[in-house]
């Protein structure tokens, strides 16, 4: 791990000296996080999003065992816990506006992260591992979302709960038993918004321990950069700290002004009035719609409005999982032997004008009404979706020529590399 | 590796500009001391880490405030009571807090037990005057909560073990309280509290 003019850690003190020998944690964090970890110098500020999501999680999570200290997940009082919540207990609106709009931000920085990863073709060899465990860490959040978002019990949390566990019922066979026991029940009752709770709770931690996984596997080839060319020598990393730990800490505190301008100032703007409505399980509101950042994958499930050998509302749920499963087979699908968009001109095109702009539609048509024109542009739009994964990337990967790269890190910051001049060193550049 | 030499010109204080005028000229405070040995940079630093910290620090108070009662706990913190069918001799059991209160109209022989006792020989030394509210001596109102742990005593309810002093007994651990509810034997350190209330009339009270 790590590239051997790391600096090494050295304790001063007795007590660092103790610990070193017995439990070396301070040697742990220094390796990871401090002096000793070396990082491509050239980071942008897209590589600030991984220390942002770390935030995010460590916020939903402090913030998440405090609303558990006053809400009851009971059918009876649970809408009524939350407005104690809110009126009763000290800072208690702080705490769920900063946790209701902490997962908004949560996943504003995931899909970030990943857009970066997707661009900078992050989940290239030798870092697959990264994304692979990413993307469960993905799955993960939109499982703990979902949950905590039928915790409240107002009408937007019931008709999701009853729509999202809708999904399996549409598998052939065992559908419809296993929506039964997965709700404990034959509609969203005490039963599933007990169980919610529970695994609401449990899954942050799961996620925890996926991002140790996540960073561990980070840490063997370190991080990548936006030129995508390998660190090849000393000059072209700085130490994480204090490097990293300030920029990292200047983009903390530029996302924390955002986030607490909406906490503070527009705390429901990205939630439904429906769910300040308790849950009425005799009627729907007109306008189901999930939170906004499933909206994308919702516009995909809507788009199934035929049955073709198999049903439609198969379809939709096929379509729906498969839009992020894809994203597991990417090492793959992407074929070229340059990473960063940068030099990989018709990537690029089709990452700006194809990938991005659709992602765009799908968001919309997700928040839209299930009706014309919206469905018919959500059928193009997730259309073209699989394509660029499982068509286009890996067509014009094989195909396209890249933009020559620059022989190092140090080359593409400083103009030149003395090592590239005098040929010490030189590797043949990846093409 | 710009940034290292920065930390290597610290030993080399006596190259450093003597403008001291570090605002006006940000790339060469970087680079040399000012005359007072704070640079730039430090300062920042310094700036940054403070505001951080006071930031962090100030977070810590709803962190640690949303425990302490809510404000629907703190509306329930009076309890009026009616005295007014309390014969003598007998005790009601109300509830002020979620805690037990014990409520006793003393007979006569309870009060003259009370009043012979040597003040000063008590653990928690207080008259029966101090206890009651003037006007009121044979209206004695303590909270149920023997003040060793927590559990209720006994005696308030007819027939209950008043203990060896005639008051009233904690079975978790052989509290003895007298009959004006003071500590006399056993491992609890005060007499029964004595909540804050007052007489609104001749029968009514108002605890809390």
């Amino acid at each position: 791990m790590s590239f051997p003019w790391a600096k090494e850690y050295t304790p001063q003190t007795g007590l660092t000296k103790f610990l070193d020998e017995k439990l070396p944690l301070p040697r742990l964090v220094y390796n990871a996080v401090g002096a000793g970890y070396p990082v491509p110098r050239n980071l942008s500020y897209f590589w600030n999003f991984g220390v942002l999501a770390g935030f995010f999680l460590v916020l939903q999570i402090v913030t998440g065992v405090v609303l558990a200290m006053h809400y009851a997940a009971n059918t009876q009082v649970a809408f009524a816990s939350v407005e104690h919540l809110m009126r009763d207990v000290n800072w208690g609106w702080l705490m769920r506006y900063t946790h209701a709009n902490g997962a908004s931000f949560f996943f504003v920085v995931i899909y970030i992260h990943i857009f970066r990863g997707l661009f900078y073709a992050s989940y290239k060899p030798p870092r697959e591992m990264i994304w692979l465990i990413g993307v469960v860490i993905f799955l993960l959040m939109m499982a703990t979302a979902f949950m905590g978002y039928v915790l409240p019990w107002g009408q937007m949390s019931f008709w999701g709960a009853q729509v999202i566990t809708g999904l399996f019922e549409a598998i052939p066979l065992v559908g419809p038993p296993l929506k039964t026991w997965l709700l404990g029940g034959f509609a969203p009752d005490n039963a599933a918004l007990n169980r919610f709770f529970s695994l609401h709770y449990l899954l942050p931690f799961v996620i925890a321990g996926c991002v140790i996984l996540h960073i561990w596997a980070l840490h063997i080839p370190g991080s990548s950069n936006p030129t995508g060319v390998e660190v090849k020598d000393q000059s072209d990393t700085l130490p994480f700290h204090p490097y990293y730990t300030a920029k990292d800490g200047f983009g903390l505190g530029v996302a924390l002004l955002v986030f607490m301008t909406f906490v503070f100032f527009l705390p429901n703007m990205l939630g439904h009035p429906d769910n300040y409505i308790e849950a009425n399980p005799l009627s729907t509101p007109a306008h189901i719609v999930p939170e906004w950042y499933f909206y994308p994958f919702y516009a995909i499930l809507r788009a199934f409005t035929f049955d073709f050998i198999l049903p439609a509302k198969l379809w939709g749920v096929l379509a729906m999982f498969s839009a992020i499963l894809v994203w597991f087979f990417l090492p793959w699908l992407d074929k070229g032997p340059v990473r960063s968009g940068h030099y990989r001109p018709l990537f690029r095109k089709f990452f700006w004008f194809g990938l991005i702009p659709v992602m765009a539609v799908l968001f919309y048509c997700g928040g839209a009404p299930a009706e014309e024109p919206y469905v018919m542009i959500s059928q193009i739009a997730t259309a073209y979706y699989f394509l660029h994964f499982l068509v286009i990337l890996p067509i014009i990967s094989s195909i396209e020529r890249p933009d020559p790269l620059p022989f190092s890190i140090t080359e593409a910051v400083l103009g030149s590399d003395k090592k590239a001049v005098l040929g010490e060193n030189a590797e043949p550049v990846a093409t | 590796m710009r940034q290292k030499a920065v930390g290597g010109d610290r030993q080399g204080k006596g190259m450093a500009s003597t403008t001291g005028n570090a605002e006006a000229t940000p790339e060469v405070s970087g680079a040399v001391e000012a005359d007072d040995g704070v640079r730039r940079r430090d300062f920042i630093n310094i700036a940054a880490v403070s505001a951080a910290g006071v930031g962090g620090a100030v977070v810590l108070l709803p962190l640690v405030s949303q425990m302490a009662p809510s404000a629907d706990v703190l509306a329930e913190s009076t309890t009026e009571l009616d005295i007014s069918t309390l014969e003598v001799g007998q005790s009601i059991k109300a509830v002020f807090r979620k805690q037990p209160i014990f409520v006793r109209r003393l007979t006569p022989a309870e009060i003259e037990a009370a009043n012979a006792v040597d003040v000063s020989a008590l653990r928690d030394p207080a008259t029966l005057d101090e206890i009651t509210k003037p006007g009121h001596g044979d209206v004695l109102v303590v909270m149920g909560v023997c003040t060793h742990l927590g559990c209720v005593p006994l005696g308030a309810q007819e027939g209950e073990n008043k203990g060896e002093f005639g008051g009233y007994f904690c079975p978790c651990h052989g509290s003895h309280y007298d009959t004006a509810a003071r500590i006399r034997k056993g491992p609890a350190p005060t007499n029964l509290a004595v909540p804050e209330y007052q007489f609104t009339s001749d029968t009514t009270i108002v605890i809390g």
